[in-house]
């Protein structure tokens, strides 16, 4: 599904920032990646996005190479995985059905195709009173649950959550972490940024890739 | 249902909350605009391209006024030619005038023809030399006037042989050299008239281009999201070509409206005035002062085209810098 063979990143003419990565996600997978702060997590979720071009190496995606694809063709492979942003990254003008709406309306769906399923699915994740809210009135917990509602809302093929649970409290964490274990056995590879120990430790049985010193160690 | 099922499975309860919320409609918006629709950038644009839309709405209506002045005068002169009969001693210059106007009525092609008479060739003169003055010892020329017939195409060097054949001291003037500086004048208003249109079109691109690129920096966060929600290029710009077509078309209304409105008080104010001096000056120079209805059309077109130039400017800098970002 990734594909990673000795990539290396650089901004501009620093050091490497990431070196020799090299990793593979299966289908079906569930893996937390971790490591310190600043370690580049963040960075590589936006590799495997494919938002950011390595300095060199190889990324595939869904088996095809990042390096030959269009950028329409990236626009499509996109639309097959979720991303849930550390900082949510939801539009503050548009309300949070609109936000959790916005992949499906970006496909060009007809409104009234998605509206029960978006609905349905703010009422699961407790957003159900808020539909109507701007994030601005957002407490950070709930505009956590409704980046995450938008990520799942295109039901993906890959889950990439860059830090999901930051912001809730662990009851909300661990009913968001179900929702990911649910996901995975629904079919959906699951990413999982955190240095959250915790929650890791409720799933022992997944693989961990640990960034540190700007490579990465596969535990599985 | 489990949490999967929750999300997933189309299910009868799902099927029943989409009837429930389909039916009830829950007050949701429906194609709010992904780009911000209010800002201080959007007002300064609006207001810039309305002050564009108002000065080429002025410019081509200001050509169109002197284009269509210019062809009346065009008309009305080469709908007539004059016939000068000098005094030449020895010569009865009644004899003369009456002998032009008999070889002129002889040509085809002419409706009209007759000769102004001593007085009235010394009337003309007296803008000039004031009154008063004894001109009978002035050797004043007369004048025929030829009306040529509009439906009929008049041979002018058969007339200038008729006429100088018998009357050696007459020279026909044709009025060419004032059709040809008409001509040119005409020629060079709409000239000028389409290099400031050029202009102030060219402003305003420039002025659309720099509030563009200064709302795709401003919403840089909103296209990186549309941009990894998996929203298409195309896609993005046609958000910011509508949010630009709308500014520029609200733009283009007010310039458009306000060009339009000075022609109608310009029109309005020039009939007003006719019956002063000035107003008779104005009237013999542009006529009623008042733009035809294909003048206002061409102002609503420009304001139209303000509107949909504004639209394809952005989009082609907002697709040209997405290119730009993986």
């Amino acid at each position: 599904m990734v594909r990673f063979e000795n990539v290396g990143l650089r901004y501009g003419m620093g050091g490497e920032i990431l070196k020799d990565i090299s990793f593979e996600i299966e289908p079906h997978s569930f893996q937390f990646l971790t490591g310190p702060s600043g370690a580049g997590k963040t960075t590589l979720l936006r590799l495997i996005l494919l938002s950011l071009k390595p300095t060199r190496g190889l990324i595939s995606l869904f088996n095809k190479d990042a390096s030959q694809l269009s950028k329409d063709a990236i626009t499509d492979l996109r639309r097959r995985v979720g991303v849930v942003f550390q900082d949510f990254r939801l539009l503050d003008h548009l309300t949070t059905y609109e936000n959790v709406a916005l992949p499906l309306r970006v496909q060009g769906r007809d409104e009234s195709s998605y509206r029960a399923e978006v609905v349905e699915l703010l009422r699961w994740v407790g957003l159900g009173e808020h539909m109507h809210a701007l994030p601005p009135v957002l407490s950070g917990g709930e505009k956590q649950r409704a980046a995450i509602a938008r990520a799942l809302i295109v039901r993906p093929e890959l889950l990439l959550a860059d830090e999901p649970t930051g912001n809730v409290d662990p009851t909300l964490a661990r009913r968001l972490l179900r929702l990911f274990a649910e996901l995975h056995k629904s079919g959906t590879a699951v990413v999982i940024a955190t240095h959250d120990l915790a929650l890791m430790d409720q799933f022992e049985t997944a693989r961990r890739l640990v960034l540190g010193d700007c490579r990465l160690h596969i535990y599985e | 249902m489990s949490e999967r099922g929750l999300i997933f499975a189309r299910s009868e309860e799902q099927r029943s909350l989409a009837r429930f919320v389909d039916e009830t409609d829950v007050g949701l918006r429906r194609d709010v605009p992904l780009v911000p629709a209010a800002s201080i950038a959007g007002r300064a644009l609006v207001t810039v391209v309305a002050i564009m839309t108002f000065l080429a709405g002025l410019t081509a209506g200001t050509a169109m006024l002197i284009a269509n002045a210019a062809d009346g005068w065009r008309g009305a002169v080469a709908r007539e030619m004059t016939i000068q009969v000098r005094p030449v001693t020895g010569r009865d210059l009644d004899a003369d005038v009456a002998a032009a106007l008999g070889a002129a009525r002889a040509i085809p092609g002419i409706a009209d023809v007759y000769a102004y008479s001593k007085a009235q060739s010394e009337a003309l003169l007296t803008p000039w030399l004031g009154t008063g003055l004894d001109l009978s010892e002035l050797p004043v020329p007369r004048l025929i006037v030829v009306k040529l017939d509009p439906k009929a195409t008049l041979d002018v060097e058969a007339l200038r042989k008729a006429v100088t054949d018998k009357v050696p001291n007459a020279t026909i003037d044709d009025h060419r050299l004032w059709l040809q500086r008409l001509s040119i004048m005409a020629g060079t208003v709409v000239v000028i008239a389409f290099v400031i249109f050029a202009l102030v079109m060219a402003a305003m691109v420039l002025a659309v281009g720099f509030a563009t690129r200064g709302a795709m920096a401003g919403n840089r966060e909103i296209i990186e999201v549309l941009h990894l929600v998996g929203a298409a290029d195309g896609y993005i710009s046609r958000q910011f070509q509508r949010h630009f077509f709308r500014l520029g078309l609200r733009g283009g209304l007010i310039g458009g409206g306000a060009a339009i409105l000075v022609f109608l008080l310009s029109g309005s104010i020039s009939a007003l005035m006719r019956s002063t001096a000035g107003g008779d000056q104005l009237q013999a120079m542009f006529g009623s002062f008042a733009l035809s209805a294909k003048g206002y059309g061409v102002i609503a077109l420009i304001a139209c085209g303000v509107a949909v130039t504004t639209g394809l400017v952005s989009r082609l800098i907002v697709f040209r810098r997405l290119r730009e970002l993986m």
